[in-house]
């Protein structure tokens, strides 16, 4: 056995079963051993897409996803999609060939010094010297990247390495142990019981979950701690599906381009639980304020989260999933907030910014309502995975979640994420309907892929919502440089009908004259790959 | 606010740029940074002195923990620790100051370790603030050259 078949074992070991990627010499000799294994390959169109379709499987799945590319431009070209899973923290272990081990740092050709050039985009990187070390590497690779914090971990093989004779027997380690990395996962009986009394305590108690419930898989011990306890609950972007968007506990998305009445609720708490969210600008706009008058408890599974942006009063680190059991453990009587309630529910109306405008110019979808009515056709159980600008701003606002997920490109705000992401979030489970709503912007960035949609028969819905411009940023100019447009109108936008038909695509366009409700029923209803094009106003604002 | 941070970390290839790295990238600042072997050759010891504000250090000390090569991290005030650095300095002299010069080095514990016609090297191993001290006071003469190692710590035996 040499040492690409050695990898190929290792990923066996750790129950891979698809790899997105794309070749190049200098990782051959691992597409090589690959063949004529149950391992699945996807050859993506380029090779920032190999990650975004691994973090959208991963997300999925709950498991590691898992990459690999050629050296030198292979491997940079990967970096954008390491970064924008390292801001989400979404486990992934990428692979990259290398240049011959007596090569390395002398500029040969493809060459590039990757885990120099990832170093701050990865929870870790490797680069193995030796073939007998690739058992080790793996295990821990694997393991640093789904335990913790989870993030992604690249691993560099000269190809050299991949090439040098192994041996016939692989020994997997079964278990693992670094003295260098020990994650917390039970959290603090003290603090936990200081917890729960500060929520017997509380009058005005509210949860805001992140990226890392979803991370941890305790959606339902939060949905069951805020019933029994009675407590309102708000998300950040990332935690966005936590709880079903119609809970009567549910009180929308906070921060910048979230719901006022969230905000309120999260402002006017004196006890505001932080659960899994990095108190990011996008979701706090000043982190000083919020400990304001309130008892603040973060809990998180990365200590150096805790303090960063803001100071807690409780501190509470551990995994989410082991922290929300004990609470329900020691946390045995049913609480009434009542009053709280009715005051956000009250605000909620006051202020519902959820009331979709009126649309007169029937050339265009009035995209909110457009978003509404999509969610309304799909399926309880669907992916929704939104792209990056404007239209993820009306993703996050009228989406209704019901027993479903939500993706995006939360902290990285990577255009072009939402297509591989939602290639990646269908291979990890086909019986799911997957929708990806793009603007036409990250749409450009992002086309090549509907090759490989249309080679491995990935069906994934994609909706366009094309207005011709850089719809955000132009969001943007229109406030801060009065509409004096620069770099933000795609103009010689490509025929979508077209587009679509050469990949043999479904095709559908939808303006204001059309039945939204009888062209989505359509568009959703077969189980193959589909593309809709949705004419927006250009001048439409995310704000009214 | 000034602290030191005492760090073992694996020995492996690409370590010390990594802590270098974090330290530019989250915007901490370094005023000095020495690794070592430690009794164990696995295990390399880096002493950073860094300063900032309250929030700062503490985010130093937890980021540090966050590396995956990082093992412990003991951070500790100046007053808590023996704090030492080694500095060689190359001075021009001339008949007038050599004695002087002498005197300065029998006062501040510094030994002349090399000598020619007109220059000698002096060494002198000392808290950071005694080698300024020490600079300040050969500033009379001509300094060629100054080579600092930056502060090595260890904390002492008897916690006050």
């Amino acid at each position: 056995m040499i040492g690409a078949e050695a990898i190929v074992k290792c990923l066996e070991k750790e129950n891979t079963e698809v790899i997105f990627g794309y070749s190049g010499v200098a990782i051959d000799p691992f597409w090589n051993s690959i063949l004529d294994t149950g391992i699945k390959t996807v050859l993506i169109r380029t090779e920032q897409n190999a990650a975004h379709c691994a973090s959208g499987y991963a997300r999925i799945s709950g498991k590691v996803g898992v990459c690999a590319v050629t050296s030198g431009p292979g491997a940079t070209n990967l970096i954008t999609g390491i970064a924008t899973a390292y801001a989400d923290s979404i486990p992934l272990v990428a692979i990259t060939g290398q240049v011959n081990s007596d090569m390395i740092g002398s500029d040969v050709f493809q060459e590039a010094d990757i885990t120099g050039a990832v170093e701050s985009f990865v929870k870790y990187s490797y680069l193995i010297r030796d073939v007998n070390d690739i058992p080790r590497v793996f295990k821990e690779a694997f393991f640093i990247a789904g335990s913790g914090r989870k993030g992604p971990v690249l691993i560099d093989i000269p190809m050299d390495v991949q090439l040098a004779e192994f041996g016939d027997k692989l020994s997997y380690p079964e278990s693992i142990s670094m003295r260098s990395y020990k994650p917390t996962v039970k959290g603090n009986i003290v603090q936990i019981k200081k917890v729960i009394k500060e929520v017997e305590k509380a009058k005005r108690p509210v949860i805001c979950v992140g990226g890392g419930v979803h991370l941890s898989g305790a959606t339902s011990e939060i949905v069951r701690f805020a019933e029994l306890n009675d407590v309102p609950v708000v998300s950040t972007m990332m935690g966005i599906g936590v709880m079903p968007s119609e809970h009567r506990l549910y009180f929308g998305m906070v921060g910048n381009n979230g719901q006022p009445y969230a905000n309120r609720a999260m402002n006017e708490s004196d006890l505001l639980l932080m659960v899994g969210a990095r108190v990011a600008d996008r979701a706090v706009n000043r982190p000083d304020l919020i400990t304001e008058n309130k008892v603040m408890v973060h809990i998180d599974v990365d200590p150096a989260e805790i303090g960063k942006n803001v100071g807690p009063t409780i501190p509470l680190v551990g995994d989410i999933k082991h922290i929300f059991n004990d609470f329900l453990e020691q946390d045995d009587h049913a609480d009434d907030h009542r009053d709280w309630v009715d005051t956000l529910n009250k605000y909620k109306e006051d202020m519902d910014s959820d009331r979709v405008p009126d649309y007169a110019i029937e050339a265009y979808v009035e995209p909110r309502d457009f978003i509404r009515r999509l969610s309304r056709a799909m399926k309880d159980d669907a992916v929704y995975v939104a792209d990056v600008g404007q239209n993820q701003i009306w993703s996050c606002a009228y989406h209704i979640v019901k027993r479903g997920r939500f993706l995006t490109s939360g902290g990285m705000g990577t255009m072009g994420y939402s297509i591989p992401a939602a290639m990646g979030a269908k291979l990890a489970d086909s019986s799911k309907q997957v929708v990806a709503v793009i603007g036409d912007g990250a749409f450009q960035m992002s086309m090549m892929e509907l090759a490989t949609m249309k080679q491995y028969r990935i069906p994934v819905k994609i909706i366009v919502l094309k207005n011709g411009f850089l719809g955000m940023v132009r969001e943007h100019q229109h406030y801060v440089y009065n509409d004096n447009y620069s770099m933000v109108e795609l103009k010689g936008d490509p025929d979508l009908g077209l587009i679509a038909a050469a990949y043999d695509m479904e095709y559908k366009k939808v303006d204001g004259n059309s039945d939204i409700d009888g062209e989505l029923a359509a568009f959703l209803e077969s189980d193959i790959s589909a593309l809709m094009e949705v004419r927006i106003d250009p001048m439409e604002l995310t704000r009214f | 606010m000034k602290r030191i941070y005492s760090v073992l970390v694996e020995n492996r290839a690409g370590v010390l740029s990594k802590v270098a790295g974090l330290f530019s990238r989250r915007n901490f600042n370094i005023d000095s940074l020495v690794v070592g072997e430690t009794a164990d050759r696995a295990v390399s010891c880096m002493t950073i002195v860094s300063s900032g504000d309250e929030r700062t250090i503490e985010q130093i000390e937890k980021q540090l923990n966050k590396k995956i090569d990082v093992i412990k991290v003991k951070t500790f005030k100046e007053s808590m620790s023996i704090n030492r650095e080694l500095m060689l300095i190359k001075v021009k002299y001339n008949r007038e100051n050599r004695r002087d010069i002498m005197e300065n080095c029998q006062i501040m514990n510094a030994e002349i370790v090399d000598m020619s016609k007109n220059m000698m090297v002096i060494q002198i191993c000392d808290t950071s603030e005694r080698i300024e001290l020490f600079i300040e006071m050969l500033r009379s003469v001509s300094i060629v050259e100054i080579a600092r190692t930056g502060t090595v710590a260890l904390t002492k035996c008897k916690e006050n």
